[in-house]
Order: C-alpha cells, then sequence, then structure tokens
C-alpha cells in the first residue's frame, strides 16, 4: 500500500531541508482591483486589510513567503477563496503578481519577457486544473501531444512521447477517443499525461482531485506518488482536503484570507499550530496517520536495547497493530541506529482513541 | 442559475423593480395630461413639421458624394465579387460560354443528376439515411418542377456570399473579444442596428452604390447575415472556459496559437450554431435582394405575385421552403457531427470527396451527349400551379363568405379602432412615459423615441407599431397557450416542436404568398403573415421556459400540497415568466421585420415608406425610414430585456 510510503526525508522540526530551492517567491502580493499596483507602491508593498476593503480592493495574495525545494511535493491548502488558486497561478505567473519578488531556480521570473516566459512554460512547467481543461476537439492522443505541436516537434516524435505518457497514465488503447467520451478520472490522467508530455520540472496541480469521486480520488492519489517516485518533480498541488495532503505533502501550507499562517510537514501542523485556524483545520485528522514515533515516545528505558525497533519517522499507524499485539514496549532509533526511546502500547492506544493529546 | 450576492451592480439594478411600483403608473398620468395638454398645444401630439430635422436629405448628400467620389472603388468591389460569383452562376446554372455570337461554344453547367446525387451524398454522409431521403428528394424536386436553373442561381449565391459572411463575422467577432471596449461603443450598437434594421433598407444603399445587380443582392445579403455570425463567435469565445485559457498559456502557446489553436477550435459548438443561422439569414434575404437583380427564385416568386399567377408562385415559395429545409437540417447535422466527433467508419474524407467530385463530373460528361442529363426536358417536368389554382378558386367559391366575414369583422372592430388610437398617440406623451419606463435606460430610449418624431415619420412610425402590436398580441394569445400545452404534455410537444421547426425554416417571403391568395392585401393579410412568421418563438420560449423548471421546484410544491392548478400557477409560471417574456420580446423583433415585408401587400406605415423609396432610388428617405425602424425595435428589445432583468434580479436568479 502506497499508504505507508514514508519517505525519510520528512525532515523533522527545524532541520534545513539540503535540497536546492526550485521555486521561491518573496512578499508576494496580488491585490485585484483598479489602481491596486500604485495603492501598494504607496504603502512601501504593505497594506492593511481594512485599508484595502476602504479602497475596494480585493487581496487574494498578501505577503506570502515561502519556497519549494527541488523534488519536494508542497502542498497548498485552505478553504475556498483563501487564495490558493491565485497563488499559484502567480507563481506559474498566469496572472501577474502585484507586488513581490519571484525566482525560478535562482533566477527572477517576473523579469522574464513574454517570450522568455513562453520558452521557461514550454520546458520547465506544467500544470494540471481542476476541471481537466481538455481541448474538446481534439482526441486523447493529440491533446497529450498537443504542447509539443505547439513547440513544433515533427508529428512522429511527439505522437512517440505522447503515447508513452499515455501509457504512464494506463489510459494506452483509448488515445483515439475523444475528451467528452471518457470518465471524469480518464479525463484527469489526460490532462496529467498531457502536461507532463514536456518534461516540465516544476508541477502545478490545481485541486486535481476535486472533481473526482473519492474511491478514484484515492485511486488518484497512489497514482500520483507512484508517479512521483520515478519522475520526482517539483510538485506544487492545491487541495482543500487534509486527508489528501497527508498522504501526499512533503510541506504543507495553509492559507487564509490570502495569507500563509503555516508552513510545516504534516506533524509540525498538528503537533504545532500556529493558530487557532491551524488547529481547527487539523482538528479531525487521523493522528496516527500524521505523527511519527519519535513525537509518541518517552525515554528510553535500560531494557530498551532488547525491545523490537523502529524507526524514528515512521508513522504510529504503520506499527500500531503490531505494538498491541507484542508484549513488550518498541524501541525508538534514530536514523544511524541509536536508541532515543522508547514507546509503549498504552500510549499508542490512547491516541487511537483520542484520549490524550501527545505532549510536544 | 447562480446566485449573485457579492455583486453591487445587482443591488442597484433592483431598483428599477422597486421604482416600477411608481414609475408606470406615474407615467400613464403623464401621458394622459399631455394627451390633454396637446390640445392646447398640438405641436406636443403632432410634430411640428418646421422643427422636422432633414435628416435624409444628409443621408442622400452622403450617399450622392460616395457614389461620385466612389465609383472607381465600388468598381472594383464589384469586379472582385463578381468573378467568383460569375463562375457559381455558370457551374451550377448557367454554364461557360466561350467566345461570342453565334460561334460561342458552350461548355455545359452542372448535371442536375451529379448535383442531386451529391446532395444526398452529403445528406448520407452527416446525417444518415433520412437525411440522404430529404436532401436528394427536395433537389430532385427542384428539377421536377423545372425550376432547377433559378434554384441553382439561388444556391451559388448562398455559396458565395456564406463563407465571405463566416470568415468576416469571425474575424469580427474575435476583434470583438479582444477589444471589449471598442465592442461595447462600437461594434455591439452597430449590430443591434444591423440586426433590427429591416431587410429592404439595406436593399436602397447597394442598389445605389452598385446598381441593380447579383453583386449589390449579394452584399446586401452579405451586410444582413453576418452579424449572427460575429456574435457567435464573441459568445462562444466568452464561454470558453477560463483553465482553458490558462491551459493554452501553460503550454507556452503564443496569442496566435493560442486563439487559432486553442479558442476558435474550443468555441466551434456556437460558431457552428452561427454558420446555421448565417446560412439561413442568407437564405431569407437573397430572396429578398431578388428585388434589386438577385435573380433566381425570389425573383420568380415577385413576378407571380405581381401579375398574381397563384400557382406559380406558391411553387416557387415551395422550392424556397424546400432549399431552406435542406440548408438547414444539413448545417445542423454537419454542426452536430463537429459537436460529438467520433470517427466514422467506411470512406474516409478523402475518398468522399473524390467520389463527390467524380459524380459531378461523370454526369455532366453523360450530359455531353444525353440533354435529358443537362436538363431534364419540358415533357418530364411536372408543375403542381394548376392545382393551387384549382384548390384556390374551390376554396374561395366555397368559403368566401366566410373569410370575407372573418376579414371584415377583424378590420372593424379590432385592427381599424387601434390603428386610429395608435395614429393619435402624442409624440410627447410616447417619448416621456417610454423614458419613465426605461428608467436607468430613460437616455437611451428618449434619443431612439426622439430621432423617431423628429424625422417627421411619427405617423408611419405608429402605424408600424400599431400593426406589429397587434400582430404581436394575436401571436401571443395564440402561441403562449401552445407553449404551455407543449410544456405540459410530452405528445403535444411531439407535434408542436416540429412544426414550429418547419415554420421557422420558412424564408419570411413565403409567408405572403398563401396570405395573399385568401385574404387579399391589406392590412389583414399583414397580421396573418407577421402571425404566421413571428408566432414560432412565444412557442418556443414559453414551452422551454415551463420545462426548465427545476423538478425539485416542483416537487417542493407537490410536497407543500400544492394542487396540479396551483402548482401551475404559482410556481411553474412565475418561474417560467422570465424566459416567456424573452420569447415575446423575440417575437415582437420577427414581426417588426416581416411588418415591413408586408409593405408589398400595400400595408400604410414605415414599411411602405421604405419600399416606396427603393423603387425611386431615393436612398436618403429609405435609410431613414429604416433607422427609425430600427430604433423601434432596439427601444422595444431593451426595455423588455431589462424589464426580465430586474425581475431576475429581484428573485437573486441569473
Ligand atoms: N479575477 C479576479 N478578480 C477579482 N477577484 C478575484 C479574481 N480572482 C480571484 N479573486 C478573489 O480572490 C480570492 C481568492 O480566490 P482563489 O480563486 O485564489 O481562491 P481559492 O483558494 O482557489 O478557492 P477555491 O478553493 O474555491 O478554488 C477570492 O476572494 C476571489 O473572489
Ligand atoms: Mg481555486
Amino acid at each position: 500500500m502506497p499508504d505507508t510510503v514514508s519517505e525519510p526525508d520528512r525532515t523533522a522540526s527545524g532541520a534545513e531541508d539540503p535540497r536546492p530551492k526550485k521555486l521561491e517567491c518573496r512578499n508576494l502580493w496580488k491585490v485585484f482591483g483598479p489602481g491596486a499596483s500604485q495603492f501598494l507602491k504607496e504603502r512601501g508593498g504593505r497594506a492593511s486589510p481594512e485599508d484595502l476593503v476602504k479602497a475596494h480592493l480585493i487581496a487574494a495574495v498578501r505577503d506570502v513567503t515561502l519556497d519549494v525545494r527541488e523534488g519536494e511535493i508542497f502542498i497548498v491548502m485552505g478553504l475556498s477563496g483563501s487564495g490558493k488558486s491565485t497563488l499559484v497561478r502567480c507563481l506559474s505567473r498566469l496572472i501577474e503578481p502585484t507586488a513581490g519578488a519571484l525566482d525560478l531556480d535562482g533566477r527572477d521570473l517576473l523579469a522574464a519577457s513574454e517570450a522568455e516566459l513562453i520558452e521557461i512554460r514550454r520546458h520547465k512547467m506544467g500544470m494540471v486544473f481542476q476541471h481537466f481543461a481538455l481541448l474538446p476537439h481534439l482526441n486523447v492522443l493529440d491533446n497529450v501531444a498537443f504542447p509539443l505541436f505547439i513547440q513544433g516537434v515533427p508529428e512522429a516524435q511527439r505522437e512517440a512521447e505522447a503515447l508513452a505518457f499515455i501509457d504512464l497514465v494506463c489510459l494506452k488503447g483509448r488515445e483515439r477517443h475523444f475528451p467528452a467520451q471518457l470518465s471524469g478520472g480518464q479525463q484527469q490522467r489526460v490532462g496529467i499525461a498531457r502536461s507532463l508530455a514536456v518534461k516540465p520540472e516544476v508541477w502545478f496541480l490545481d485541486e486535481p482531485y476535486s472533481a473526482l469521486d473519492p474511491l478514484i480520488r484515492r485511486e488518484m492519489q497512489n497514482e500520483l506518488l507512484r508517479l512521483q517516485s520515478v519522475l520526482k518533480k517539483t510538485i506544487v498541488f492545491i487541495t482543500h482536503d487534509f486527508d489528501e495532503a497527508i498522504r501526499l505533502a512533503d510541506r504543507i501550507a495553509i492559507m487564509k484570507d490570502g495569507v500563509l499562517v503555516q508552513v510545516g510537514t504534516a506533524e509540525e501542523l498538528v503537533n504545532h499550530p500556529a493558530t487557532d485556524y491551524v488547529a481547527e483545520f487539523t482538528k479531525d485528522v487521523n493522528r496516527a496517520k500524521v505523527l511519527s514515533a519519535r513525537s509518541l515516545m518517552r525515554p528510553a528505558s535500560p531494557a530498551a536495547q532488547g525491545y523490537e525497533r523502529i524507526s524514528a519517522s515512521a508513522r504510529i499507524d504503520s506499527f500500531s497493530a503490531r505494538i498491541v499485539d507484542a508484549a513488550q514496549p518498541f524501541a525508538v532509533v534514530d536514523r544511524r541506529g541509536a536508541v532515543i526511546g522508547e514507546i509503549t502500547a498504552a500510549a499508542v492506544i490512547d491516541l487511537l482513541a483520542g484520549k490524550e493529546r501527545p505532549a510536544p | 442559475m447562480t446566485i449573485e450576492t457579492a455583486d453591487p451592480r445587482a443591488a442597484r439594478r433592483t431598483n428599477f423593480a422597486g421604482l416600477g411600483r411608481w414609475v408606470v403608473p406615474a407615467a400613464l398620468i403623464l401621458c394622459a395630461a399631455l394627451w390633454f395638454a396637446g390640445t392646447l398645444w398640438p405641436g406636443l401630439v403632432q410634430y411640428p413639421d418646421p422643427a422636422v430635422i432633414p435628416f435624409s436629405n444628409a443621408v442622400s448628400g452622403v450617399m450622392a458624394w460616395l457614389k461620385a467620389h466612389f465609383t472607381p472603388v465600388t468598381r472594383g468591389i464589384a469586379a472582385v465579387i463578381d468573378m467568383p460569383l460569375r463562375f457559381a452562376f455558370n457551374l451550377l446554372s448557367k454554364g461557360f460560354k466561350i467566345g461570342n455570337g453565334a460561334e460561342a461554344t458552350v461548355l455545359p453547367r452542372l448535371s442536375w443528376v451529379g448535383v442531386t446525387l451529391v446532395m444526398g451524398m452529403l445528406g448520407w454522409i452527416y446525417g444518415g439515411a433520412r437525411l440522404a431521403l430529404l436532401c436528394g428528394i427536395s433537389f430532385l424536386a427542384l428539377a421536377l418542377f423545372g425550376l432547377w436553373e433559378d434554384a441553382m442561381l439561388t444556391l451559388a449565391l448562398i455559396i458565395i456570399c456564406v463563407p465571405i459572411c463566416v470568415v468576416t463575422g469571425l474575424l469580427l467577432g474575435i476583434l470583438a473579444y479582444r477589444m471589449p471596449v471598442l465592442n461595447r461603443w462600437v461594434i455591439a450598437p452597430a449590430l443591434d442596428v444591423m440586426q433590427t434594421m429591416p431587410t429592404f433598407a439595406y436593399l436602397i444603399p447597394m442598389l445605389l452604390l452598385f446598381g441593380a445587380s447579383p453583386v449589390s443582392a449579394l452584399l446586401a445579403t452579405g451586410l444582413f447575415a453576418t452579424p449572427p455570425m460575429v456574435r457567435a463567435t464573441l459568445l462562444g469565445l466568452a464561454k470558453v472556459p477560463a483553465e482553458i485559457g490558462d491551459f493554452a498559456d501553460m503550454a507556452g502557446c503564443t496569442a496566435r496559437q493560442k486563439l487559432w489553436r486553442v479558442m476558435v477550435p474550443s468555441a466551434k459548438t456556437s460558431l457552428m450554431m452561427g454558420v446555421n443561422q448565417v446560412i439561413m439569414l442568407a437564405l431569407n434575404m437573397v430572396i429578398i435582394s431578388s428585388m434589386i437583380g438577385g435573380g433566381g427564385l425570389g425573383y420568380d416568386v415577385l413576378l407571380a405575385l405581381r401579375a398574381l399567377k397563384v400557382g406559380q408562385a406558391m411553387e416557387a415559395g415551395l422550392a424556397i421552403v424546400l432549399i431552406a429545409i435542406v440548408l438547414d437540417r444539413l448545417s445542423q447535422a454537419i454542426a452536430r457531427r463537429n459537436q460529438t466527433p467520433a470517427q466514422r467508419p467506411g470512406l474516409g474524407r478523402h475518398a468522399n470527396l473524390w467520389i463527390a467530385l467524380a459524380l459531378l463530373a461523370g454526369t455532366t460528361l453523360v450530359g455531353l451527349g444525353v440533354p435529358g442529363f443537362v436538363k431534364l426536358p419540358a415533357s418530364a417536368t411536372l408543375t403542381t400551379a394548376p392545382y393551387w389554382k384549382a384548390g384556390l378558386d374551390w376554396v374561395i367559391l366555397n368559403w368566401f363568405d366566410g373569410i370575407e366575414a372573418g376579414r371584415v369583422f377583424l378590420l372593424l372592430y379590432f385592427l381599424n379602432p387601434l390603428r386610429s388610437t395608435f395614429e393619435a398617440l402624442p409624440w410627447a406623451g410616447v417619448l416621456i412615459a417610454l423614458a419613465a419606463l426605461g428608467w436607468r435606460l430613460c437616455l437611451l430610449v428618449a434619443v431612439l423615441v426622439g430621432f423617431c418624431a423628429s424625422t417627421g415619420l411619427w405617423v408611419p412610425a405608429m402605424q408600424t407599431l400599431y400593426l406589429c402590436g397587434a400582430s404581436v398580441v394575436v401571436a401571443c394569445v395564440l402561441g403562449i397557450p401552445i407553449g404551455l400545452a407543449a410544456a405540459r404534455s410530452d405528445r403535444v410537444e411531439a407535434w408542436v416542436l416540429p412544426i414550429i421547426d418547419g415554420l421557422q425554416t420558412i424564408p419570411s417571403f413565403c409567408f405572403i404568398i398563401p396570405v395573399v391568395m385568401l385574404f387579399r392585401v391589406g392590412d389583414v393579410t399583414a397580421l396573418m403573415a407577421t402571425v404566421a412568421f413571428a408566432i414560432v418563438p412565444s412557442i418556443r420560449y414559453t414551452n422551454y421556459g415551463v420545462r426548465q423548471v427545476p423538478t425539485e421546484l416542483i416537487e417542493a410544491g407537490r410536497v407543500s400540497g400544492c394542487t396540479p392548478r396551483q402548482l401551475f400557477r404559482h410556481v411553474q409560471l412565475p418561474v417560467a415568466l422570465p424566459e416567456i417574456l424573452l420569447g415575446i420580446n423575440q417575437t415582437i423583433l420577427l414581426a417588426l421585420s416581416m411588418i415591413i415585408i408586408c409593405a408589398m401587400i400595400g400595408t400604410r406605415d414605415l414599411g411602405q415608406e421604405i419600399f416606396k423609396a427603393l423603387a425611386k432610388a431615393d436612398s436618403g428617405r429609405g435609410i431613414v425610414a429604416g433607422l427609425v425602424i430600427a430604433f423601434i425595435g432596439i427601444t422595444a428589445d431593451r426595455l423588455m430585456t431589462a424589464w426580465v432583468r430586474s425581475m431576475q434580479d429581484k428573485r437573486g436568479m441569473r
């Protein structure tokens, strides 16, 4: 089950991610309304919500600073209207940010000319849309090959490449179908194949699974993890489903009213919610799926050396069944194999029963 | 239906409805007051002659100047258009004449056998056996009636005209989409005027600039038939989901690639509907423009009507209807095919093309030896004319008294009083009342109505309004109940829909033929023809409006214990009302356009004004009268839509 694909990369709180920054934005603003950029400039690049309301401007993204690491799955979460789509559209410059800085691979993306931007999008970026955005007049093959066609890739080559991606998303045999003849899940697979066809380095997905029913959504999530284990893209993924975020994320960013409230791993958000809003968001989460052994362990007793060993970053639910059956506690070891604590069945049962919040 | 909560404009617009409560009575009182005031100052009732602004002289002056200075340009345009047109004429109808005089050799036109077969084949490819039969038999009938040559002239005009309209309309639509400001201030108003301008009014300037020729017929047709394509393009592009536009950007499309590879193809459904409308309007107009040298079937009808040859007129009219139905169904089938793209097994595109070409060439070659392939011998043609005549004679012989009594009754007790009332309406009162009704539109309405008065055409305008109003009332009184009945019963709907589909395809001109035979010329005839032509939208929108009431609403009504009648009265009807009103709006616009055509059968109104201007090639008079009609139409349309909108806003619909 890809459920338990708990990659060791998930860093514990505080540790600096060694991977280079792929996409980075600083103090990014997007304000809708006439005279917005002038308005922000006059106020030295920041404005209070009251000022904005008074000026009849809508701030969809407010002062967002974040970085996305290479090969990371970065998830943006928030309620409807919190500015997720606007943020991601700013990151891809589909809409022009009102103020702030935006770098891709350390290069200023906002300074790129129209022609440069087209080049960047043709080779470095891909995007999957919530409502698929497939071209109704093209069949699956032509839809997937469309970005290559736009670049002038010869027919034989683009068809071969498109076929490979159609194969990758398990749609072989449906190349000649038209979007209207496919189910929602199949259409989104086409959307995924199409966005991958240019072999992008940064992959944006705007609520790609929201229009799908729960079963297919789960299947598609597994598929995404599978694809990512092969392709290793830098992924920016929007969702408003926290369970989806937990399954997929390296890090999660939570937005509210255009502001980035907190960024961190799922575990950090659950253990150290920055605001009540985040706490509310994470309230109903199945903690066993989010928390790692580290956050539930107690100091090791001398006998711990003889216990069964589990990694400090292992999710509780990956060993909960075993520990409840076992007669002894488990020993928690760090990456180097040194025992750093132990974990008892009682603690796990309490957690599962929702009885006690683990001490941070 | 979406609920707009955060749009402050929506909230402001609802004021219209709130104010309407006292605006309407106030306006009526004001109007009455002005009426009395008119007895003191007659200038308020009858627009004073000295104050008439000589628009028509100005327009005539401009046209004369254009003609004087731009003759080389118009000649050039005419020459360019004439080439493909001649070619199409020769290919389909006349044959190619090489050389002069007696020793000229004539290459034959395409054989009627070939054309009929190819039409059948087209029908088969796009719509299966039924459409194939429809297309094939219709064209066969054209040949059998001996109307082949004229029918092909008409068809040739359409074949050349439609692509020009479609391309121009598409480009203009894209322009309007790209530049919303230009659209708002120039293109959209121009389209409004063009679509409400009566057909005749297009003929006059063309006649003046290009003379009586097929070219001016084609240009008038083009002007008339292009606006729906512009609108369809604009609508189609606006309807493409924003995500698709974003996708195009993300894929790295250049602006041109985005437009032509993504946006336009995604709007294909709307575009194809636009093409269908262009074809139908072009056919309608090609018939009418036979008056300025278009020739073809329209001319046959015209001649026969003038000579009161019942049978011939009927037959030529039927031929037009056949062509209309074939073109309509075929273009719709093609549009549908494009909408649900699926590969068709069997012959590929190219194979079909080659087979069609081979059929045409083959039959035409056979025609070199067998004259019957070029032209059906006279002995083989049949004419239905005598039967029509006999039928009519029989009807008149047996039912004349009844028909006549009905006609006189209508005239004496309905039309004549109405006419006198309208003719007596004070212009100032109407202006103020309508402007007050329009509320937020008041400036626009006042300017439009003011223009109508200041041209000195107030009385003819009111005569038009009277006939149009009477027809709309009759059409609604008949049409809305039919629509309601259709909405309440699937069986009725199954009957009604094909009939109104058929009525809708018939060019306006053809409605005149049967009525004029039964009721002779005059207002009653005009009323009948107009009602027949304009009734369709009132039926269609009513049916649609009632049927689209969400089932949940009906269920909610039922759960609350509504009787079927209460359900209908308190749930379905109110929810469907905006749609029904939109249908009435369409009916008004159609009636207005038809009333003008009825000038041919002796109505006394603005249409007659244009008709006379056409006869004298008096462009100023014709165009100004046309503008007055257009402004009447626009005023009616704006007021109706504003009303519907305010109603919808009030309910938070839209
Ligand atoms: N073009 C626009 N003009 C004005 N306001 C806009 C525009 N686009 C978005 N907004 C506003 O910006 C805010 C954020 O919108 P955004 O689409 O980014 O939200 P979201 O988090 O993606 O929501 P959802 O989950 O519903 O997709 C909303 O309040 C929205 O009304
Ligand atoms: Mg969104």
